[in-house]
């Protein structure tokens, strides 16, 4: 037999465990033992630990920082949103009409990673972060003030108010400002978030572990060095950058399939912010650290309603925690010696 | 080893004797530091060079400026004949100069084998997608890789640790992997910041030894700069001294050693660098 390596090891226990999450929870649900509350959040889940994955790329593989990822999910879901209720009559099966959205939402996405990425990532230092910061306030609000309708005659666009759209009177108003997408019909489901997220995995950890992958990990490391060995900096932090900005684009399309209306303000900074925390809290550049936080910190509100209040409070304290405990030498020492004896007793047990 | 050495025996014409680097009036300015100027070199195909110099001398900023980790303020690099005017480090490297670096910079994190492959990243060929979809390029292009990042780290004998972190390994065996790493990316000049720096000096004999081997086996000139001077009068065809950014000497390891100027500024001095 083959030796496996240690890298494709790790990626089919990341593959596991997304299978067994979605095996136990089909066996809950057939069992009738999850609440209504919860399946709600059965495709956000899956939304946010794509979108998790999808920011580790940028902040953990390719050491830049993006403080805007909910707007590529903005645009991905009002992208899919559009494409899937204009095809309404045109693609009569919903799951193909749910790909076409989310391809399309991803194709959306990529493209404004690569208007923002092909000036800022030219630059030394942390302009990703302001710029991105930007698109993500600048795409919320140009969506809060943009009427888009569709009738016989196809797609109409508004700056001002949904009247002024002049459609036919049979045309349906896709996009009415700050009210935002309404009379969405849901195509997302669990199934589909699973096996969305089960891609973005699969590209991601491939990615990473071929050629282009090393380069934007090696470029995080030391960009000097990359430099002198010849190797284009501008190229790879853009294709880590476009690649997670498409992923953000699919997640989006997903999530806003998942619900009948869909507002501008969801995608604001507190959510860009949110999903950085799933990520500092998982681990910077630790996949399946960030897809366990994602998930339990999605689902976590929902267990703890009575608590809800006080979620941002608990966030910032464990954020806190966490960069004290990964940053502090001495935390860090702590947390070596309690697992170093913890193991140890393991051991002696065994 | 031998593969290697047909390879480049039939890529290279043994008999050119034009200079592989051509330095002219090389100099830059820091706001009102003058920290390299009127700097003149001709470098061999299969040269080995020294580059001495007290602390502070600028022969780091040599390096940089080879590099064009900073554009000169003026002078020109001719480089196997071509102007570099305008280009950048990635393009000093493709048009074939590596380095290593005083303050060692590898990707930590990566492991050794992967350094090196990142060395040899211009000379795998297959794309972004074709790498996700695992793809026949990609299983033939990285077994190549493999076997190439195998054979380039065994110079040193490192093909045991191939699966290492850079990051955690000792001083020494960092440096080492700095030169292969260099070496990866098929340099026509290979520059060396203080190779031995921090080597014991059984190490330092070794390397010495290896420098050579690499000359011989891949026949490209070597610059190297260096405090330990008997690795720079052991191996050096020809040795160029730096004081205050100026050239002081130039000239085989005998006339320098013998150069009034050199002992009294900086043999004189006896200064020991580890
Ligand atoms: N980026 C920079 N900005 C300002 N001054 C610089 C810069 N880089 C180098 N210098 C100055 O240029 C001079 C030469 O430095 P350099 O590092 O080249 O010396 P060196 O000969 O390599 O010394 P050492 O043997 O200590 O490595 C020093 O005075 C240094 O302070
Ligand atoms: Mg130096």
């Amino acid at each position: 037999m083959k030796k496996m390596s240690k890298s494709s090891r790790s990626a089919f226990i990341n593959y596991g465990i997304v299978l067994l999450f979605y095996l136990v929870v089909q066996l809950f649900i057939s069992q009738g033992r999850v609440s209504s509350s919860l399946m709600g959040q059965l495709v956000p889940i899956c939304v946010y630990v794509i979108m998790a994955l999808s920011l580790n790329l940028v902040v953990g593989i390719s050491g830049e920082l993006s403080l805007g990822h909910a707007g590529f999910m903005s645009v991905g879901a009002f992208t899919g949103v559009i494409v899937a209720m204009s095809l309404k009559n045109a693609v009569p099966a919903g799951v193909l009409r749910l790909i076409i959205a989310i391809v399309i939402g991803a194709a959306i996405a990529a493209v404004m990673g690569i208007v923002i990425g092909i000036p800022v990532l030219r630059l030394q230092g942390d302009y990703l972060a302001i710029v991105t910061l930007a698109f993500g306030e600048i795409i919320k609000n140009v969506l809060n003030c943009l009427y888009i309708g569709v009738d016989g005659h196809g797609l109409h666009f508004s700056m001002k108010d949904a009247n002024s759209m002049n459609m036919e009177m049979d045309g349906t108003v896709i996009l009415n400002g700050p009210i935002g997408a309404v009379g969405i019909q849901k195509l997302s489901s669990f199934t589909a978030g699973v096996v969305l997220l089960l891609l973005v995995l699969f590209y991601i950890q491939n990615l990473v572990n071929s050629r282009n992958g090393r380069a934007i990990k090696a470029i995080r490391d030391s960009r000097i060095a990359a430099e002198a060995c010849g190797l284009n900096i501008t190229e790879y932090k853009l294709k880590a950058f476009v690649t997670s900005a498409a992923i953000a684009g699919a997640a989006g399309a997903l999530y806003a399939l998942n619900y009948s209306t869909v507002v501008p303000k969801k995608f604001d900074f507190n959510t860009s912010i949110l999903i950085l925390v799933f990520v500092v809290l998982g681990g910077i550049g630790n996949l399946r650290g960030s897809m366990i936080a994602a998930a339990l910190l999605t689902v976590l509100p929902e267990l703890l309603r009575q608590f809800q209040d006080y979620r941002m409070l608990v966030y910032a304290i464990v954020l806190i925690l966490v960069m004290l405990l990964t940053n502090n030498e001495e935390a860090k020492a702590l947390v070596a010696r309690i697992s170093g004896r913890f193991r140890k007793s393991k051991a002696v047990q065994e | 080893m031998d593969s290697v050495v047909e390879k480049k025996e039939m890529k290279k014409d043994r008999t050119d004797t034009s200079p592989i680097l051509e330095v002219t009036n090389l100099g830059i300015d820091f706001g009102g530091l003058t920290a390299v100027d009127e700097f003149n070199m001709t470098l061999g195909r299969s040269e080995i060079c020294g580059l001495i110099g007290p602390n502070g001398a600028g022969k780091t900023t040599v390096f940089n400026l080879l590099t064009k980790v900073y554009q000169q303020t003026r002078g020109t690099i001719l480089l196997d004949g071509r102007q570099t005017k305008g280009m950048n480090t990635t393009q000093m490297n493709k048009a074939g100069i590596a380095r290593t670096f005083q303050n060692i910079r590898l990707f930590d994190k990566l492991s050794v084998e992967d350094n090196v492959k990142i060395g040899l990243q211009n000379h795998v060929n297959y794309g972004m997608l074709s790498g996700v979809f695992r793809m026949p390029g990609y299983w033939r292009e990285e077994k190549k890789a493999h076997e190439k990042a195998l054979e380039l780290l065994s110079i040193f004998d490192m093909q045991d640790l191939a699966e290492a972190q850079a990051g955690s390994l000792p001083y020494g065996a960092q440096r080492r992997l700095e030169i292969v790493r260099a070496l990866a990316t098929e340099p026509k000049v290979l520059l060396l910041d203080e190779p031995a720096a921090g080597m014991n000096p059984s190490e330092t004999a070794e390397l010495m030894e290896n420098i050579c081997k690499i000359r011989d086996t891949f026949h490209i000139a070597i610059l190297v700069i260096e405090h330990d001077m008997n690795l720079v009068m052991g191996i050096c065809e020809s040795i160029l001294v730096l004081n205050f950014g100026r050239t002081l000497a130039k000239g085989t390891p005998l006339e320098i050693q013998n150069n009034p100027k050199v002992i009294e500024a900086y043999l004189g001095k006896k200064k020991e660098v580890s």
